[in-house]
């Protein structure tokens, strides 16, 4: 966080909409590729992979950063159950930044199925071929992404009540833009 | 300068934001999945389109479901380089594996009964690029779009008098795969079959150059024709029997022709063959050393996805190669699913 004790840093910020771009955006390309035939269908695939792994990288930057760099408290006026949800569902989020791209990898790896990237960077398999290894990780990737979607809207939905309700910093604390213009924790 | 938290009203108006909002994006996320569009053609509605008519048979490819491993080596000669600079062109033995099948849901359908005969390969360069490819004998595909072949899948299930010929009315396309499908012409031998890949796909070579082009594997062992009458009396599964025994015997060889289009040759549509005395460059043979039965072999859990190209080679303009992808995909994801119905003849080997 700043020095000021009520912002993430900038590099804080930077990686969350970032990774906040890169995720929601492959919310749809993964649903969008597995229900079509068309053309499309070939781009979409190749898409899904280079911010996948994008994703598990920033992830692991972000987590050390976040450990470097803290994070400010939540408004002292927060009920504890609140304040345990908060907490909750940053844990979920951050498992899933790092889950979904390892479970896809793995899933591929498991099928056998070549995983190269934008740039033809040819990444190796992390399984042996595994019919029933293949299934499980498939059935996962699928299921927790659905998961992963409900809890950024979640996500969405807290940090919206906290700007436009409760207007008690919290969303200030991680505004893409301008720190001063919302309101400073109270 | 802190804000107050907002009155009751424009709580109510926030909430009502917030509320548009997940509720936006729940429907663009619904769209995008296509669970407002029921008449979208998907991968699950082709391969179910392709089951017989009392069910898939589980734990099997949905289609070209009976099948053979074999592995070997593609051996290119360098010609195919200045065309693509995918290294499984470059001069040298690349390892390869692959897979003889016929096209059938049913992967105990008699070999008589069963006009497409295919080849799945994949070959895999020593940089560790993998090539993976799925090709019938038939010189051209039966229709020009997905859609098309979507409608043909339905055709046995319809209860319309003369569906049939109403489906070919309709597909004129149809004629020349009909014409190669009705000739009694057939071969003894899975050795004897071209495989033709059919779908064009677009090679790059060094330079960035691209060229759209159609491959086809010629076999070198001569064609022993015989009538689907006179097959059928070799046996249900003559095929893999004598492919078995031709392969212990001697290594077994296909060249490898790159057709190369001309401005105006039809690369979208693989119903269309194209005009004759195109330039033909030959890439390589295809060695085939070994034979594996399928419930143990290395081809098995291998989805020959035509999508799996090396750099130096990548889709064009036909739209198969991307609906086939999509469906294969489908079809791996059901059968691996499904791997306890298809046991594996010895205990699970270590691969």
């Amino acid at each position: 966080m700043t020095a000021d004790g009520k912002h993430f840093t900038g590099v804080q910020r930077f990686l969350h909409w970032s990774m906040a771009a890169c995720i929601i955006a492959m919310f749809f390309i993964g649903v969008g590729m597995v229900s079509t035939i068309m053309p499309k269908y070939v781009p979409l695939l190749a898409t899904h992979k280079t911010p996948g792994v994008a994703i598990f990288v920033l992830a692991l930057v972000r987590l050390a950063v976040r450990a470097r760099s803290g994070a400010p408290p939540l408004p002292a006026d927060l009920t504890a159950p609140k304040k345990l949800a908060a907490h909750l569902s940053h844990y979920g989020l951050y498992g899933l930044m790092v889950a979904m791209p390892l479970l896809g990898w793995a899933m591929l790896s498991a099928g056998a199925y070549p995983v190269v990237l934008y740039g033809d960077i040819r990444l190796p398999a992390i399984l042996p071929q595994n019919a029933a290894l293949h299934t499980l990780l498939w059935n996962a990737h699928s299921y927790l992404a659905f998961a992963f979607f409900a809890l950024v809207l979640t996500h969405v939905a807290a940090a919206l009540f906290h700007a436009l309700v409760r207007r008690d910093g919290v969303f200030a604390a991680m505004a893409p833009v301008g720190s001063r213009s919302g309101a400073a924790p109270r | 300068m802190p804000l107050p938290p907002s009155g009751p009203r424009s709580t109510l108006a926030s909430l009502a934001v917030i509320a548009a909002i997940c509720a936006g994006a729940i429907g663009a996320l619904a769209y995008t999945a296509g669970w407002l569009s029921p008449d979208r053609l998907t991968s699950t509605k082709l391969v179910d389109a392709l089951a017989p008519s009392n069910g898939p048979v589980p734990g099997y490819r949905r289609n070209h479901a009976k099948g053979i491993c074999f592995t070997g080596v593609f051996e290119a000669n360098g010609n195919g380089a200045a065309l693509s600079r995918a290294r499984a062109f470059q001069t040298g033995r690349h390892p390869a594996l692959g897979r003889f099948n016929l096209g059938t849901p049913d992967p105990g359908a008699p070999d008589a009964t069963v006009r497409v005969r295919g080849l799945g390969l994949q070959i895999t360069a020593e940089d560790g690029a993998v090539w993976r490819t799925a090709m019938i004998n038939a010189p051209v595909f039966p229709v020009s779009s997905p859609e098309a072949f979507y409608a043909l899948l339905r055709v046995p299930a319809s209860k319309a008098p003369n569906a049939m010929a109403a489906f070919v009315a309709a597909h004129p396309e149809f004629a020349p795969f009909g014409a190669w499908a009705k000739s009694p012409d057939w071969t003894a031998s899975y050795a004897q079959e071209p495989y033709n890949g059919l779908n064009a796909f677009l090679l790059i070579n060094a330079s960035g150059a691209e060229q759209a082009v159609r491959w086809s594997f010629r076999p070198q062992a001569q064609a022993e024709r015989i009538t689907p009458g006179d097959l059928a009396k070799r046996g249900e599964a003559y095929l893999e029997r004598e492919i078995i025994e031709r392969v212990a015997a001697a290594p077994q060889r296909w060249s490898l022709i790159l057709t190369v289009a001309e401005p105006g040759d039809p690369t979208a549509d693989p119903s269309r063959a194209w005009p004759e005395g195109r330039r033909s460059v030959e890439a390589g043979i295809l060695v085939v050393e070994r034979i594996e039965p399928e419930a143990d072999g290395p081809c098995r859990d291998v989805n020959f996805d035509p999508t799996i190209l090396p750099d130096g080679i990548r889709v064009s303009d036909d739209p198969f190669p991307a609906a086939r992808s999509a469906a294969y995909a489908r079809s791996y994801d059901l059968r691996t699913a499904e791997a306890k119905d298809y046991p594996r003849s010895a205990a699970e080997a270590p691969r």
